[in-house]
């Protein structure tokens, strides 16, 4: 992992401009060189929806493969690939980046800021997930697409490619673009983590922070201290493919369990990195649509802080079936039970905001409803996991597919959709269509459940995960048909969304800047946002500060609109009737040498668009390529580039200085 | 009330100075401080690591044979020190005495030099007493640890060579004096991790 120093920025009056300063900020080419965190917010959506709909599509084959006995649609090496493709990618490069996607355009926004603390190292961020993707995409022209399951288990991976476990270089495609993939992970995290605790506007305490914000802040500290581990074990698979040495051979004294121990360390905070901004988005939507505030919001921030806390106690429940002995066994068999109670928490008080609001069931708020109900089925599936003697049934079998699908799929994938319907009308400045949204919704209820809930059945019965298939008479066949045309039920509602994208970019409703009627920050900005996000930088005077400006109650308790608060009326007028805590946030209140106070954002300064970040990354890729292939030529123009990048980023400043 | 409808601070966010920010801990300061816990963990795997496989080689050398200990107390002394030229050479920036930052700077680049210079000469000492990555477990969680330590020394020797070459130019000025304390960090980290690698795999004795 690379300290990139971001340290050297300030303009220095001697500078040397090694590259001319890119200015444009539209047209194609600025998306090359933008450091504003919504565009790159955009970019990492988009890139990761490429990637859902061909890990999607692997899905597919998947099924068609066994949507009867004895299927012929692929080999067994095959299916292999596409069932490690897919999770590899549906983790790592679908249920990692979505979440930052929407961090990344949304967290400034909530926080009152104009941007994250490091544009460039944001952009940065961005590169390699997309090189890092790429990269292990190219093993399927260049050798062996990765084909040892997205938790490439030791000795299968680890042994030597001359002793013929895994031909190819698969698995190297595999450990090198997941340690590439974890770079731009970690400088993400950090991003945030510094954008989070040191950016907020003025009143913006922790305490009035929106839960997406926390459950960001919250993913973005197991991010960081979960991929170093996974790095440690993926160098170690590599050096042992490939250098001969003796990490996990058995033979030689190694322990191929210890890699297990290390890629669970990771993986369980893992599951967490991908459930908790889920959790994020559903606490923004239900209080919108419910037209009440969140219930319990302190109690849903300290449970999704213990979340984080316990999930770092829990990573043996994905070994139970290797023999730990008895007390280890038993230590996190309580464990994971004791996790349960935290995430019972929020689920009662969604349950709570839900409860006596006057409910608005856009799209949106279905999809959260639909995540909570999902989510809730996964969770309990999962506490059946905890309890060691099943789980030595169960692992291995389709019903763990079925499980973690419940939490993935039902709990985040439905989340992302919620969160795309709920915030698309901000981005784009265009609805998408409710009437596609509510049968998108529907289809990918119906098509979840008739895909996933068969598994638990098919799982209880015996069949077996990553088996490329299954004889007759077995009694799984129906079952099996059934789960296959779920799948394509799935499909058709990812395609109404992708129909309901184009057609909302054509001729969609324009949206007005706050259409929801919503409660925070994000929602005060102009749609579509200026580059500067505010004008005024805004100060916040309590959680859900946005609502109280437009709202209040009178003396029965009743909600009565300000005449002043309007949605897109920059006037604060509103706060008046509020109690202002002054000094919560006090910090900087000297009216700034940039600001005009007008209000048409002249005079601010943002920072410039950059080259380096993408020089940069240029590099990573090539030193991957010489490492799979063991070349060392290849790696001399790999560190040059990266060198070059680095030192170019360094001295360049932030903010290109003013010509006029 | 009105003070909620006056401009307010619009200065750059994102610029290396803390006054604005919230926690009132720079922004490349608390970045630092997170990257360097995350680099806990990563050392912290390969330690464990190590620890797990001591003494569970099936044949050797043994850690016994190999190692130094004075030869490796001197060169780690020397990283050590490099820490308190580290300190003398902030200390220096930030009275504005250049003139003593490069020396400190310099010794600072120096120091870690010798220490991978030791480094490089015990790893072919004990390759050519029969070590290597793939002789056992020793052999293969040894170079691994020490390795990534050593890149991580020379990723620092880079970045403190690079603060002098700016200061040679004169553009590295009191008010830039947060990029050393920054690579300070970074540099200190790594000492630390040293001492612990120094420890655990060096000093505790092996089981047999
Ligand atoms: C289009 C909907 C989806 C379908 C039809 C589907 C189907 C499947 C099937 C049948 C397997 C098991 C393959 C086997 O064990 O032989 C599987 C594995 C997996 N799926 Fe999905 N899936 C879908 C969406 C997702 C999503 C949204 C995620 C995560 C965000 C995900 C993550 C995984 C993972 C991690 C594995 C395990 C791969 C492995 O065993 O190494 N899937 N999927």
């Amino acid at each position: 992992m690379t300290a990139v120093p971001e340290v050297i920025t300030p303009p220095s009056p001697h500078r040397v401009d090694l590259l001319r300063r890119p200015k444009a900020s539209r047209g194609f080419w600025s998306w090359f060189t933008t450091v504003d965190h919504k565009k790159i917010g955009v970019l990492y959506g988009a890139t990761a929806l490429v990637f859902f709909l061909i890990a999607g599509s692997e899905a597919l084959l998947i099924r068609l493969q066994l949507a009867g006995p004895n299927g012929t649609v692929l080999t067994a090496s095959q299916y292999n690939t596409l069932f490690t493709m897919h999770g590899t990618t549906m983790i790592f490069l679908v249920g990692m980046p979505l979440p930052v996607a929407l961090g990344n355009y949304f967290i400034p926004l909530m926080i009152g800021a104009r941007d994250v603390a490091f544009p460039r190292l944001n952009m940065f961020g961005y590169w390699v997930f997309l090189f890092g993707g790429l990269f292990i995409y190219s093993g399927f022209v260049l050798g062996g697409a990765p084909n040892g399951g997205w938790f490439g288990y030791t000795p299968l991976t680890s042994t030597p490619m001359s002793q013929g476990f895994l031909p190819g270089h698969g698995p190297d495609f595999w450990t090198v673009g997941l340690v590439m993939l974890g770079v731009g992970s970690v400088t993400s995290a950090i991003n945030f983590i510094v954008t989070i605790l040191n950016m907020r506007a003025p009143g913006m305490t922790l305490m009035r922070m929106p839960v997406f914000v926390w459950m960001m802040l919250v993913t973005a500290f197991l991010t960081a201290f979960a991929i170093p581990c996974v790095t440690a074990a993926l160098i170690m698979v590599f050096f042992d493919r490939n250098y001969g040495t003796n990490f996990f051979q058995a033979a030689s004294g190694g322990d191929p369990l210890l890699y297990q121990h290390l890629f669970w360390l990771f993986g369980h905070p893992e599951v967490y990195i991908l459930i908790l901004p889920g959790m994020g988005i559903v606490s923004e939507i239900l209080p919108t649509f419910a037209r009440k505030p969140l219930f319990g919001y302190a109690v849903i921030v300290f449970s999704g802080i213990a979340i984080g806390f316990l999930g770092w106690g829990v990573w043996a429940h994905h070994m139970f079936a290797t023999g730990l002995g008895p007390v280890a066994v038993s230590a996190f068999s309580l464990a994971t039970m004791l996790i349960a109670i935290p995430t019972g928490v929020k689920i009662f008080n969604w349950l709570g905001t839900v409860w006596g609001g006057s409910l608005r069931l856009k799209t949106p708020m279905l999809f959260a409803l639909g995540f909570i109900a999902m989510f809730t089925i996964g969770g309990l599936s999962g506490v059946t996991h905890s309890i060691v003697p099943a789980d030595t049934q169960q692992t291995d079998t389709y019903y763990v597919v079925a499980h973690f699908h419940y939490v993935l799929f039902g709990g985040l994938i439905f989340a992302i959709f919620g969160g795309f319907y709920y915030w698309w009308p901000k981005i784009f400045g265009r609805m998408l269509n409710e009437r596609m949204g509510k049968l998108n919704f529907w289809m990918l209820l119906i098509g979840f459940n008739l895909t996933f809930f068969p598994m638990h059945i098919l799982g209880l019965e015996g069949q077996p995960r990553r088996t490329y298939t299954y004889a007759s008479g077995m009694g799984w066949d129906n079952l099996n048909l059934l789960v296959s045309i779920g799948s394509f039920v799935i499909a058709f509602g990812v395609l109404v969304f992708i129909v309901n994208i184009i057609f909302s970019t054509l001729r969609g409703e324009k949206a007005t800047a706050d259409p929801w009627d919503a409660r925070t920050l994000e929602w005060s900005t102009p749609t579509p946002v200026p580059e500067y996000n505010f004008a005024e930088i805004p100060q916040v005077q309590a959680r859900d500060d946005f609502w109280h400006r437009k709202y209040t109650e009178d003396a029965e308790g009743r909600l009565v609109r300000l005449p002043s608060g309007g949605s897109d009326s920059g006037t604060m007028g509103a706060v008046a009737t509020l109690e202002v805590d002054e000094g919560s946030g006090g910090h900087g209140d000297t009216p700034g040498e940039n600001g005009d106070g007008h209000g048409d954002g002249h005079g601010i300064h943002m920072p410039s668009p950059s080259y380096y970040p993408f020089v940069m990354t240029l590099g990573l890729p090539i030193l991957g390529y010489a490492a799979v292939f063991k070349n060392p030529w290849l790696a001399i123009p790999g560190v040059l580039i990266l060198v070059f990048g680095m030192y170019a980023w360094a001295i360049e400043p932030g903010t290109a200085e003013d010509e006029s | 009330m009105t003070q909620a409808t006056l401009p307010v601070p619009q200065e750059g966010h994102h610029d290396d100075h803390g006054h604005d920010t919230a926690t009132g801990t720079t922004n490349t300061k608390l970045a630092m401080w997170v990257f360097l816990s995350s680099e806990c963990l990563f050392f912290g795997a390969f330690i464990a690591t190590y620890l797990l496989y001591r003494g569970r080689s099936v044949k050797g050398p043994t850690p016994r044979d190999v190692y130094n200990i004075p030869f490796t107390s001197v060169t780690s002394f020397i990283l050590l020190m490099s820490s308190l030229t580290m300190v003398l050479a902030l200390a220096a920036i930030q009275r504005g005495d250049h003139r003593r930052f490069r020396v400190w700077i310099i010794a600072t680049g120096l120091f870690g030099l010798t220490f991978i210079a030791g480094q490089i000469y015990e790893f072919t000492e004990f390759y050519r007493e029969g070590l290597s990555l793939s002789t056992n477990v020793f052999g293969s969680s040894f170079f691994v640890l020490t390795g990534i330590h050593g890149a991580h020394v020379t990723v620092g020797i880079i970045w403190l060579l690079s603060l002098w070459g700016l200061s040679m130019q004169g553009k590295l000025g009191v008010q830039h004096s947060e990029r050393v304390e920054i690579a300070g960090l970074y540099w200190h980290f790594v000492d630390v991790v040293w001492i612990v690698i120094f420890t655990v795999v060096y000093l505790i004795p092996p089981q047999k």
